[in-house]
């Protein structure tokens, strides 16, 4: 926590966050100065302590999203400085570190801006667009009955890895936030190729994917331009070899399913 | 609308369809490329006129204009339908943003300017050779006692230009950054990665990209250099 570390040198800042009451109002950057931070604080503890202050004077706290803290569930977002999560590679703003900046620093604070996550107040943006794509087929129907023998089925060491490592999208949105077309396919892919490669999966590919691409396309998220972008930004390291996987899942699921509709 | 025009309506299918013909452009660019070495060969341009004549009048060679032209509508069509679906999938830009502290490269951003420039230079290039080699207002020759149309001397007199051939650099280089990343990028909308073959295309693009354009770009700076 703040002030554990007494040689720490405090650090005075510059903010400019982008405040916005409400969806329908129009929003702007609005300039805080703010002093004596510790390197030591994480990101998050910052706004906290701007966010004291602001209610002291009887304004209107920041509004930002939040929850474990502990870079596990995606909830905290933030377009820090012109990056996704800030400058740091491959962590949550909730791991970023003010020792990351220097004293006298001025940080621009903005919301993901995508047409697809809309702006609900401040720094806020709506992300259920993620939940109903992921509704459209991102789970394995599975029917009552007994347990199975967890090593029944058996798995290649390797398939065993690669669907471990796309299981691990925390759904954060920082592939769209980066992604130069708000484009969603880093984490539609995760999603389609973790469970496109289990033999449990496998049942449902071919729907699964095509509804997942269809629903990714009416929230009205851009196309892939491959510019790497969302892979360099994501915290948890998804690879950009899922787009690939997603890509070839939807041709061969277009050419081969029975859904003709 | 039926499962087929979803398919190529939807942003993956849009994407497939810009790969494939991209991937067949430059198949193209290699014939094209194959066809022009014909200019270097010192013999007042027969080699090249007998070569056009050919193109300009072979069946089979007619009926892949078809197709190139096809391949070129639909490449131009879907850049132009995924690039306003983009923009518009994002209205409100950042105050703040620096893609390139994240994007493995500028071109890879910018396809669509390169792209721009390269259809602009397609105009101009079709307008001043392709058009009067195929439709008529070149000067004849006589090759073997059979009159020919004379696109050699056309090529000739072009390049002399000074500006006309810093259009060709200009285009070339464009294209060249539009290869770079497209070439490799085609793959990847295909689906075709894999760790033993991904890392050769990449290398094969880049090599590809470099010398196909420098190919091109090296006729006009040897006829204007080499006027008399
Ligand atoms: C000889 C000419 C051309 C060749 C060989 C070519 C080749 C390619 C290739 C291989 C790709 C990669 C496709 C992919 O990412 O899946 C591509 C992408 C692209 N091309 Fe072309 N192209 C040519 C001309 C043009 C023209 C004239 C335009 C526009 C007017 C254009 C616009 C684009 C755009 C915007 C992309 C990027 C699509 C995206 O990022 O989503 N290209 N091109
Ligand atoms: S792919 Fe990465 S950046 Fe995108 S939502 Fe999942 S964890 Fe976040
Ligand atoms: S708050 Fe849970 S990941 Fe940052």
């Amino acid at each position: 926590m703040a002030g554990n570390n007494p040689n720490a040198k405090l650090m005075n800042l510059t903010l400019k966050v982008w405040r916005q009451r409400n969806m329908n109002t129009p929003g702007q950057l609005v300039t805080y100065p703010v002093k004596n931070i510790s390197p030591d604080m994480s990101f998050l503890e910052m706004l906290d302590v701007v966010n004291e202050e602001l209610l002291i004077k009887g304004e209107d706290p920041i509004a930002f999203d939040h929850d474990c803290r502990e870079g596990i569930c995606g909830m905290c977002s933030l377009f820090i400085n012109g990056r996704a999560h800030g400058p740091e590679r491959g962590t949550t703003t909730c791991q970023l570190h003010m020792r990351s900046f220097k004293d006298n620093d001025t940080i621009t604070i903005e919301p993901w801006r995508a047409a697809a996550f809309p702006v609900y107040k401040d720094l806020i943006v709506d992300r259920s667009a993620f939940d109903r794509i992921q509704q459209a087929g991102g789970y394995v129907s599975v029917n009552t009955g007994g347990v199975p023998d967890a090593n029944e089925i058996p798995i290649p060491k390797t398939i065993a890895d690669k669907a471990f490592d796309a299981a691990t999208c925390i759904g954060c949105g920082a592939c769209v936030a980066a992604c130069k077309n708000a484009s969603a396919m880093l984490f539609v892919s995760a999603k389609v190729s973790q469970l496109a490669m289990l033999p449990q999966g496998k049942v449902e590919r071919k729907t699964r994917v095509e509804n997942m691409v269809a629903q990714m396309d009416i929230e009205g998220f851009g196309a892939c331009s491959n510019t790497g972008a969302c892979a360099a930004e994501c915290p948890v390291g998804i690879s950009l070899e899922n787009i690939a996987i997603m890509n070839r899942e939807y041709i061969s699921a277009k050419a081969t399913s029975e859904n003709v509709a | 609308m039926n499962w087929f025009t979803k398919t190529f309506s939807s942003t993956i299918g849009r994407k497939i369809v810009m790969s494939i013909t991209g991937l067949f452009l430059c198949s193209f660019l290699v014939v094209h490329l194959l066809g022009n070495l014909t200019l270097f060969r010192n013999d007042g341009g027969e080699a090249f006129n007998l070569y056009s004549h050919f193109m300009a009048h072979n069946g089979i060679i007619r009926t892949m204009e078809i197709v190139l032209l096809l391949g070129f509508l639909f490449h131009i069509y879907d850049a132009i339908v995924l690039n306003r679906r983009n923009s518009s999938a994002r209205p409100i830009n950042y105050a703040e943003n620096h893609p390139e502290q994240n994007t493995g490269t500028w071109a890879s951003r910018n396809m669509g300017l390169l792209g721009t420039v390269i259809l602009v230079f397609l105009i101009i290039h079709l307008w001043n050779f392709f058009v009067p080699a195929r439709f008529g207002g070149l000067d004849p020759v006589v090759i073997e006692d059979v009159e020919y149309e004379n696109l050699y001397v056309r090529v000739v007199q072009s390049f002399q230009v000074w500006w006309y051939v810093l259009i060709y650099v200009l285009g070339m280089i464009a294209l060249a950054y539009h290869l770079i990343h497209g070439f490799q990028s085609a793959f990847q909308s295909l689906g075709l990665t894999h760790k033993k073959y991904t890392p050769f295309i990449q290398i094969f693009g880049f090599a590809f990209s470099v010398l196909v354009c420098l190919g091109f770009a090296i006729i006009p700076i040897y006829f204007f250099f080499s006027q008399q």
